[in-house]
């Protein structure tokens, strides 16, 4: 389905593309490329930047450019397995809700319209006060939260492809119901999906740094953006980079799918069937 | 025993749709039955009730509304409207299959043709994907369509109206129905094209043996196809009986003004 569709985008997708993979590359390798082990402390604190600390120390002497790499992944790996479970959530929900239709429909769309009515943050705060602030918390919460936007997104086309000629044509040459939703109503719907998860991921990444900073997100000493914001914030006037270095990290991620999602947005989004 | 019989017989069938709380009946007491290897005509205006009648034959729902089914649907001697919806799965495409009104939309455009008729086969036969695809190939050259094998490769919008019909009908006579249901094949192509799926149904026809009942709102279609037509209006049959005796002596004032209302090349026509 990727064959002549017209319109732009391509250089955005690129950019994007590229992004990402400096971004997985870090991930993946992170903790080979660090000149330092990140948790390891030294008497040199708040020190400027030198050819020993690029992006120079933190409060207790521990390198901030070999943080930032490690401390993305631990960003980065929530911020993936959170949207895929909200994903995975909200495809199953969304398809099924708009397809079968009806009072199943509704009884879906309004529970899920409850658990959207709740700030994000609100929620959060509440999960992982009830059930401690541990990783796999943080990703439920997420998820949960994240869920209900990707099934309005997969739900609406979905209850007008269901209505399409080949849709009734493929059901008169006796395909089961099923089937008609995975393959005959579900690839139809997979722009505007690829387009909102590209920017649930941006927006993911900035709820998980900011969750962090809170201290809701993944105890220290593992590095992580969030908190190394958090940990930095009261040096500030001392050591500027501190508090520069994880928050370019956190634009560059959101970026990387905010731009991403516009590409695919350019080129997804010709009227083409 | 089964050429005496008739293949479909349709008993007071009646059609209700409740939708938004207001019910309509569109199909009032239906009857009438198709031989084995017989074509019959359906013929009326739009709103008649012929699609839902052909509808009703297989079953298929309208989205957004509910459908009420009264009567009897007796296909084979099996009686469809009571059947299990798992049972009604193997019924449709391989026993009864339908031909669509519009073959721009009715095919799966982010699928291959070919993908989509192999999918059909194998869902009926359970064979492999290669013997599938083989077969597939074999359809795509039976119903006219030029290097089938690299065609089957295409997607529908490589294909045009006239092409897409004819695969649409590949993938109907995929199973080698007992019955083709054709509701308005014709009605979304070009006069000319119109005349090359017409043939081909025919010829299909008498290849596979099949039964056909032919739905159009156009006499011009019915001529030299079925054998026998039924007339319909306002969700019952008004008039019907062997075609040469309907274009000869139309009996119903409305079977007479539907026939008037083919347009004649060789007459010069002011409209009203």
């Amino acid at each position: 389905m990727t064959e002549r569709r017209r319109g732009g985008g391509n250089a955005l997708i690129l950019i994007g593309l590229f992004m990402l993979a400096c971004m997985v590359a870090l991930t993946l390798f992170g903790s080979l490329i660090a000149p330092y082990d990140p948790s390891e402390t030294s008497p040199d604190s708040l020190a400027a930047p030198s050819a020993a600390h690029w992006l120079g120390t933190d409060s207790i002497g521990r390198d901030v450019l070999s943080r930032l790499i490690v401390g993305g992944r631990t960003t980065l790996v929530i911020t993936f397995i959170a949207v895929f479970c909200a994903l995975a959530g909200g495809l199953v929900l969304g398809l099924f809700s708009g397809y079968v239709g009806g009072v199943v429909d509704q009884v879906i769309m309004r529970a899920l319209d409850i658990v959207f009515a709740f700030p994000v943050f609100l929620l959060a705060i509440a999960v992982v006060a009830a059930l401690g602030p541990t990783v796999p918390n943080l990703i439920l919460t997420i998820a949960i939260v994240y869920t209900p936007i990707l099934a309005r997104v997969v739900r609406a086309p979905v209850l007008s492809v269901k209505r399409w000629d080949h849709v009734e044509a493929a059901r008169s040459v006796g395909v089961s119901e099923f089937s008609i939703a995975l393959r005959h109503v579900l690839p139809l719907v997979v722009s505007p999906i690829l387009v909102q998860t590209s920017l649930t991921l941006a927006q993911t990444i900035f709820t998980v740094t900011a969750l962090s900073f809170l201290g809701l997100g993944p105890p220290p000493p593992d590095p992580n953006w969030g908190g190394m914001l958090a940990e930095a914030r009261q040096f500030m006037e001392l050591a500027p980079l501190t508090v520069i270095g994880p928050a370019a990290a956190i634009v560059f991620a959101t970026l990387t799918f905010i731009v991403l999602a516009n590409g695919l947005r350019e080129k997804l989004d010709v009227r083409s069937q | 025993m089964q050429s005496t019989d008739p293949i479909l017989q349709v008993r007071d069938l009646v059609v209700k749709f409740t939708s938004g709380g207001v019910t309509t009946q569109v199909v009032n007491g239906l009857s009438f039955d198709i031989n084995p290897g017989e074509a019959v005509g359906f013929v009326g205006e739009s709103g008649c009730g012929k699609s839902v009648t052909a509808r009703a034959v297989m079953r298929l729902e309208p989205e957004g509304s509910s459908v009420q089914w009264r009567g009897s649907v007796r296909f084979q001697g099996q009686e469809l409207l009571q059947l299990p919806e798992r049972d009604m799965l193997a019924v449709r495409g391989r026993r009864i299959a339908m031909v669509f009104q519009d073959p721009m939309t009715s095919l799966n455009p982010v699928m291959t043709v070919g993908q989509q008729i192999d999918d059909m086969v194998r869902r009926h036969t359970g064979a492999s994907a290669a013997q599938a695809r083989a077969r597939t190939v074999e359809l795509l050259g039976l119903v006219g369509i030029r290097d089938a094998r690299r065609r089957a490769d295409d997607h529908p919008h490589q294909f045009s109206g006239g092409m897409r019909q004819r695969v649409l009908i590949a993938m109907a006579v995929s199973c080698a129905p007992d019955l083709l249901i054709a509701d308005e094949p014709t009605t979304a192509l070009d006069v000319t094209v119109q005349a090359q799926i017409l043939r081909l149904l025919m010829r299909l026809r008498s290849e596979l043996g099949m039964a056909l009942m032919l739905i159009t709102h156009d006499f011009g279609v019915i001529a030299g196809m079925v054998e026998r037509v039924h007339v319909m209006l306002g969700g019952a049959i008004v008039e019907h009986g062997p075609v040469d005796r309907i274009f000869s002596s139309p009996q119903h004032a409305y079977t007479r003004a539907l026939l008037d209302a083919v347009p004649r090349i060789d007459q010069a026509r002011s409209l009203p």
